[in-house]
């Protein structure tokens, strides 16, 4: 019997990128798993003053969440329209999440702006300042990048350089957006909701 | 008969530095791994000269504070490291039927993260001393509790520099994981299902899965670190509010997994080289694939027995406890599955063998010390002694070090053609085993004695002296050993039998290709129906695949 007559399967596989970058976003998970553990062990234990009850407001926060919520759906609809070739839908949608995202960032800097300069709240000024500006601070830094990844892909698409090769790489972009915003929503619950 | 063409040095250094093939870029890893493996071992020879005699005074007590935490962040992150990421690079994609890793550029970058990673940390020798004129080189213990490691009790430059150092190349190493993941689980050959996979690859798939998730802890908590030293943040800081035993917490969380990261390696090498050595196949392939992933679950659920000595709850110190026997029965069922391999076969006892059978023997008293210290009240006696050095160095000198010589001499003719030397070999096993057992052997006693660890000496007439000579003498015997072992690789690169492509007779695809393989790896990429696919192909008449 000879080995031809073994039939051997090409085994199910999946594509590279797929798997890359779900072990990104897993690392990426503990990486903010340990970050928000330490902000639960820490809520409350701050010898001094102030308090996230003193400082923290829902006002500004909750339209933050709502926009950088917003900008996941709007991702997937850019992504949508990529699919059915309909490229100006794409570049519209992409750019609100862009936009999106910005306004996302712009919010936590008018929050950080009030709270470091009329507040005098800092990373140093107690235990509360050194978790809350340590986890928003990581999170708003993934927005970041996000939002500049997001653009690169815009100003990729305005100009007409995006191909249907591109495509795949262009939902990866939507994961880590969507991990991003998945972040936030413990971030906001951890810091707004259960530590104020 | 064609003659080399002359290629001047500076291109070929060039072709190693651009390099983004996965046998370079392993290749690299581990003359890396042996690179920093004899500094740490002077290091470790200056402790225990220092050790020799009761009140010696040949090192500082700073300076041994130093040696110590260089020689164990050395050889866990610079040696263990780079030279089980090298072997699953150079491994990984020849034994699953692949051209190379599936990302290779990230591949490379996440060495020479490493690789500066690496340098940052020895640097703090020099630019340890920052602006304060403080001594160089980090003297925290290479698992840095707080608060020592706080810009009080620590001033000057060089704790940065090791907290800079692992973050960078620990960053190095979460690239290479998600490479592998990636490289497993995406491009095995046509017939290779998972359950035909080597069982190598089933390992270090477990293992990069593991450093997915315990290092990014160990990234975030050097963050955090940095910010209390640096930015005057209070993470760490008791004075504000915080508990230091939150540092403790989570670099277990880390710490653990690590252990497990180091030494799951160590059991794809022993697993590769047992059965052909043997001469039959691996005993009870299921079972070890189902205790491999075990290990990766119950390893992530055990870093509280570091520190049973901190006043943990009896409830958490009775969980740590029991799931710290728990992870002892996967560990177990793999040791009876190498013993049950050896069982009956046709032993050869070549040097890897040597190795491989010593590994088996020196980690399972390693493992069984183990098991003793998970037991609470044992280990409130025993913890901080020289028995838990006697213990760890048990699994990863007796474990990992063996495990490392095995793959080492059992691949090296793949990797570049010679064959090792088989005498100076089993001379070297001999000298390593006895100074092995010599130097770590009496440290379980004088653990019992009460000698606690990390103290740079100890008073007369309290029983140690004779334990620590032991230890010391040991130490020396071993330095023959590896003497021998770095002549060997030079002396058979240049002189060495040819080793053709298969000298061991053995059965994975990285044996059907050249040795070296050619950059390309395979020609035609191949297809299997079994575990044993060289098997299939040597005995046509009695494959594998109709029994598995």
């Amino acid at each position: 019997m000879s080995k031809q007559t073994q039939a051997n399967p090409i085994p199910k596989m999946l594509p590279p990128g797929h798997v890359g970058m779900m072990s990104v976003i897993t690392t990426e998970i503990f990486f903010f798993a340990s970050l928000i553990v330490v902000y639960l062990a820490y809520i409350g234990k701050s010898i001094s003053g102030p308090t996230p009850e003193e400082l923290l407001s829902l006002g500004l926060v909750s339209i933050n969440t709502v926009a950088l919520l917003a900008s996941s759906a709007t991702v997937v609809l850019a992504l949508k329209a990529l699919r059915c070739n309909n490229h100006t839908r794409f570049l519209q949608w992409l750019a609100a999440t862009v936009l999106l995202g910005a306004w996302f960032l712009v919010g936590t800097a008018i929050e950080w702006t009030s709270l470091i300069g009329d507040d005098h709240f800092t990373l140093q000024t107690n235990l509360f300042g050194t978790t809350f500006y340590t986890l928003v601070g990581f999170h708003a830094f993934h927005v970041t990048f996000g939002v500049c990844a997001l653009s690169f892909i815009w100003f990729c698409g305005f100009m007409g350089w995006i191909q249907e090769k591109h495509h795949q790489n262009i939902e990866y972009v939507s994961w880590y957006w969507h991990f991003v915003d998945t972040v936030w929503i413990a971030v906001f619950l951890v810091v707004y909701v259960i530590g104020r | 008969m064609t003659t080399k063409p002359y290629i001047p040095l500076s291109s070929k250094l060039h072709d190693w530095v651009t390099t983004a093939d996965h046998k370079k870029l392993g290749v690299m890893y581990i003359l890396c791994g042996i690179f920093y493996l004899l500094v740490a071992g002077c290091e470790a020879l200056m402790i225990r000269w220092q050790l020799a005699f009761p009140n010696n005074d040949i090192l500082a007590p700073e300076t041994f504070n130093a040696f110590f935490t260089m020689h164990g962040t050395t050889m866990i992150f610079l040696v263990g490291m780079p030279i089980l990421l090298g072997a699953a690079n150079y491994f990984v994609p020849l034994m699953i039927g692949a051209r190379d890793m599936a990302f290779p550029r990230l591949n490379a970058f996440g060495f020479w993260l490493f690789f500066f990673g690496a340098l940052l940390l020895y640097f703090s020798f020099l630019g340890g001393q920052g602006l304060t004129g403080e001594e160089g080189a980090p003297e925290v213990g290479w698992f840095a509790y707080a608060p020592l490691t706080s810009k009080t009790f620590s001033p000057g430059s060089a704790t940065d520099y090791w907290i800079i150092a692992l973050f960078v190349a620990g960053m190095g190493s979460i690239m290479t994981a998600i490479n592998l993941v990636t490289t497993i689980l995406t491009m095995r050959c046509k017939g290779m299902t998972m359950m035909k996979m080597p069982i190598f690859a089933w390992m270090m798939l477990v293992d990069a899965c593991l450093i997915l998730i315990a290092l990014p802890t160990l990234t975030a908590i050097q963050i955090m670190l940095l910010l209390d030293r640096q930015y005057g943040a209070h993470f760490f800081d008791a004075q504000a509010g915080a508990d230091p035993v939150i540092w403790q917490h989570l670099f277990w969380f880390f710490g653990h997994p690590e252990v497990y990261i180091l030494i799951l390696p160590a059991f794809a090498f022993v697993s590769e080289v047992t059965p052909v050595f043997s001469r039959k196949v691996l005993f009870g392939y299921p079972m070890m694939v189902v205790a491999t992933v075990s290990i990766g679950f119950i390893a992530v659920g055990v870093w509280a027995h570091h520190m049973f000595a901190t006043g943990l709850s009896p409830a958490v110190l009775s969980y740590f406890a029991g799931a710290t026997f728990l992870i002892g029965v996967p560990t177990g069922m793999k040791i009876f599955n190498w013993i049950a391999t050896i069982w009956g076969g046709h032993v050869r006892f070549d040097t890897p063998m040597l190795f491989a059978v010593g590994f088996i023997a020196m980690f399972t008293i390693g493992g069984l010390t183990g098991i003793m210290l998970a037991v609470v009240p044992m280990d409130w006696q025993l913890t901080d002694t020289y028995f838990v050095v006697g213990h760890f160095h048990f699994v990863l000198f007796g474990g990992l070090l063996f495990a490392i010589f095995s793959g080492f001499y059992y691949w090296f003719p793949k990797v570049t053609g010679k064959m090792l030397n088989e005498t100076i070999g089993k001379w070297q096993f001999w000298f390593i085993f006895v100074g092995f057992v010599l130097t770590f052997g009496p440290m379980h006693f004088s653990g019992f004695e009460g000698m606690p660890r990390r103290i740079y000496t100890y008073m007369p007439n309290r029983g140690l002296e004779m334990y620590n000579m032991l230890s010391s003498i040991g130490a020396g015997v071993q330095v023959v050993g590896i003497v021998l072992f770095i002549y060997n690789i030079i002396a058979s690169l240049y002189k060495g039998k040819p080793a053709g492509d298969d000298p061991w007779d053995a059965w994975t695809l990285e044996w059907s290709t050249t040795s070296p393989p050619p950059p390309w790896n395979y020609a035609e990429l191949p297809s299997i129906a079994s575990r044993r696919p060289l098997w299939d192909i040597k005995h046509p008449e009695d494959p594998d695949w109709e029994y598995e």
